[in-house]
C-alpha cells in the first residue's frame, strides 16, 4: 500500500496556502510535515483525511482497498473529539463501536495509562489526559494510516515515550504515519516534507 | 448498523446527562402552554378553540430549542470531522442524531401533551387524536430542523439563524397538523385527509433532511 500525492495544491478562503506538493508514503514509512505557522500543515492532513477539497493535483492510495482514504485513516486533529459529559470509558467505547473496531477498550486505556480513570467523566481530565484518550482511539481501532496533527502537544514525557512506542509498533506492522509537527516526534528514519519555504 | 446504533446511543446518553437537552424541550413546552391561559384570560370557549394551535406551536418551538446544538457541539470538539470521514455514510450518521434528538425531545412532548390539554380545556376524548398528530408531525420538524442546524454549524450564534431558516419550512406541517387536531375537536372537518398529508410531509422531510444536512455539513467544514 502506498499513499501518493501528486502536485497537490490547497486554497483556503481564496488564498493559496501551498501548491505543487508531491510526496509518497509507503507501508512502514513515516512522513513528518513541518513548516512555519500557516504553511498548511493541518490543511494537508485534513486534505488527506478528505475533509478539505484538493484545489489541484491528485491524491491516491495505491494497492489499497476500495474504501476512501478517510475510512482507512485515523485523523488526530487539534481538538480531541472527547465529550466532557461522558466517562472516559464511554467516550472510547463509542468511538470503537462507531469506527468499527474489535474494541479492546480497556486494553487501549491501560496502554495510555488511563486504566484507573475509566469511570471518571472526561470533563475532569487535564489537557494531556484528554490527548491520551484521543490517542487511545488509534489503539482501540486498527487502521493503516495515521494522520497526526501535533500529536505530542500537551503530553508529558512519559506519554510521549508511549506515543513513540505506539508509532514504532504501527510502522513495524506495515502502517503509515503522516504527522505535522514543529519538533521531533520520537521516530528515527522519518521522511521530511517542508511546507512554506518557496 | 453497529455504528448507527453506537451514535444513537451516545447522543441519547449525552442528552440525558447534565447539560444535555432532554428535558429542556418538555419544560419549555410546559411553560409556554401554562402561560397561555393567563395571557388569554379565563375564556374557556376561546381556549378550547385555540388549544390545538397552542399545543402545536409549543411543540414546534420546543423541538427547535435544542436543535442548534445538534451539530455545533460535535463541530467544536472535533467529533464532526470523524463523523464526516467515517465509513457510515454521513446521511445515516445525521439520521441517527436526528432520531436520538426526537426520542429525547419530541417524544417527551407527546407524552405530556394530554396533561397540558387539560390546561387548555381540550376534552379528554380529543387528546388522543391530538397526541397522534404530534406523533406524526414532530419527527418531520426535527428532520427539517437538521438542515438549519447543519447550515448554521460554523456560526457562533447560529440559533437565531436556525429559527429564521427553519420556521418557514415548517409552515405546511403546522397547517396540516393543526387542521387534523382541530378536526379531532370540532368534528366539522374530517381528520383523515389532513392527517394523511401530515404523514406525507413528515416522510418527505425524513428523506430530504439528512441529504440536505449532509451536503451543508460537507460544505461548511471546508
Amino acid at each position: 500500500m502506498r499513499l501518493v500525492a501528486d502536485n497537490i495544491a490547497c486554497v483556503r478562503g481564496g488564498r493559496q496556502v501551498f501548491a505543487g506538493v508531491s510526496f509518497s508514503v509507503a507501508a512502514g514509512d513515516a512522513l513528518v510535515v513541518s513548516g512555519p505557522n500557516g504553511a498548511g500543515k493541518s490543511s494537508l492532513l485534513r486534505m488527506i483525511a478528505g475533509l478539505v477539497r484538493l484545489a489541484a493535483g491528485r491524491l491516491a492510495l495505491q494497492h489499497g482497498s476500495e474504501a476512501s482514504i478517510g475510512e482507512q485513516a485515523h485523523y488526530l486533529g487539534h481538538v480531541d473529539a472527547v465529550k466532557p459529559a461522558l466517562t472516559v470509558q464511554e467516550n472510547l467505547r463509542f468511538w470503537a463501536g462507531y469506527l468499527g473496531g474489535k474494541g479492546d477498550v480497556a486494553g487501549a486505556l491501560d496502554t495510555l495509562g488511563l486504566g484507573r480513570l475509566g469511570d471518571l467523566p472526561a470533563g475532569c481530565l487535564s489537557a494531556g489526559q484528554k490527548r491520551r484518550l484521543s490517542i487511545a482511539r488509534l489503539v482501540a481501532v486498527e487502521r493503516p494510516i495515521w494522520l497526526l496533527d501535533e500529536p505530542a502537544s500537551a503530553l508529558d514525557s512519559n506519554a510521549q515515550t508511549t506515543l513513540a512506542e505506539l508509532m514504532h509498533a504501527h510502522l513495524r506492522n506495515g502502517g503509515m504515519i503522516v504527522a505535522a509537527s514543529h519538533g521531533p516526534i520520537g521516530l528515527d528514519n522519518t521522511r521530511a516534507l517542508q511546507l512554506g519555504t518557496a | 448498523m453497529k455504528a448507527f446504533a453506537a451514535l444513537l446511543a451516545r447522543d441519547m446518553r449525552l442528552a440525558m446527562r447534565a447539560g444535555g437537552g432532554a428535558l429542556m424541550g418538555a419544560l419549555f413546552f410546559l411553560i409556554v402552554v401554562t402561560l397561555l391561559p393567563f395571557a388569554v384570560g379565563p375564556d374557556l370557549a376561546l381556549l378550547r378553540r385555540i388549544g390545538p394551535a397552542i399545543l402545536w406551536l409549543g411543540a414546534l418551538l420546543a423541538s427547535l430549542l435544542t436543535l442548534d446544538r445538534l451539530f455545533a457541539s460535535d463541530y467544536e470538539d472535533g467529533s464532526l470531522d470523524l463523523l464526516v470521514t467515517a465509513s457510515l455514510p454521513l446521511e445515516l450518521s445525521i439520521a441517527a442524531k436526528a432520531v436520538a434528538h426526537w426520542l429525547t425531545t419530541g417524544l417527551p412532548l407527546i407524552i405530556i401533551s394530554p396533561l397540558l390539554g387539560l390546561l387548555l380545556n381540550v376534552e379528554l376524548t380529543a387528546m388522543g387524536p391530538i397526541a397522534l398528530t404530534l406523533l406524526a408531525g414532530t419527527p418531520g420538524l426535527t428532520f427539517l430542523g437538521l438542515i438549519g442546524a447543519a447550515l448554521s454549524v460554523t456560526l457562533r450564534r447560529g440559533g437565531v439563524l436556525l429559527a429564521v431558516l427553519v420556521l418557514p419550512l415548517t409552515i405546511p406541517t403546522l397547517i396540516f397538523g393543526i387542521s387534523a387536531a382541530n378536526a379531532a375537536i370540532t368534528g366539522l372537518l374530517t381528520f383523515g385527509p389532513a392527517f394523511t398529508i401530515l404523514c406525507a410531509l413528515t416522510l418527505a422531510s425524513v428523506v430530504i433532511g439528512p441529504f440536505a444536512a449532509a451536503a451543508a455539513l460537507r460544505h461548511g467544514l471546508e
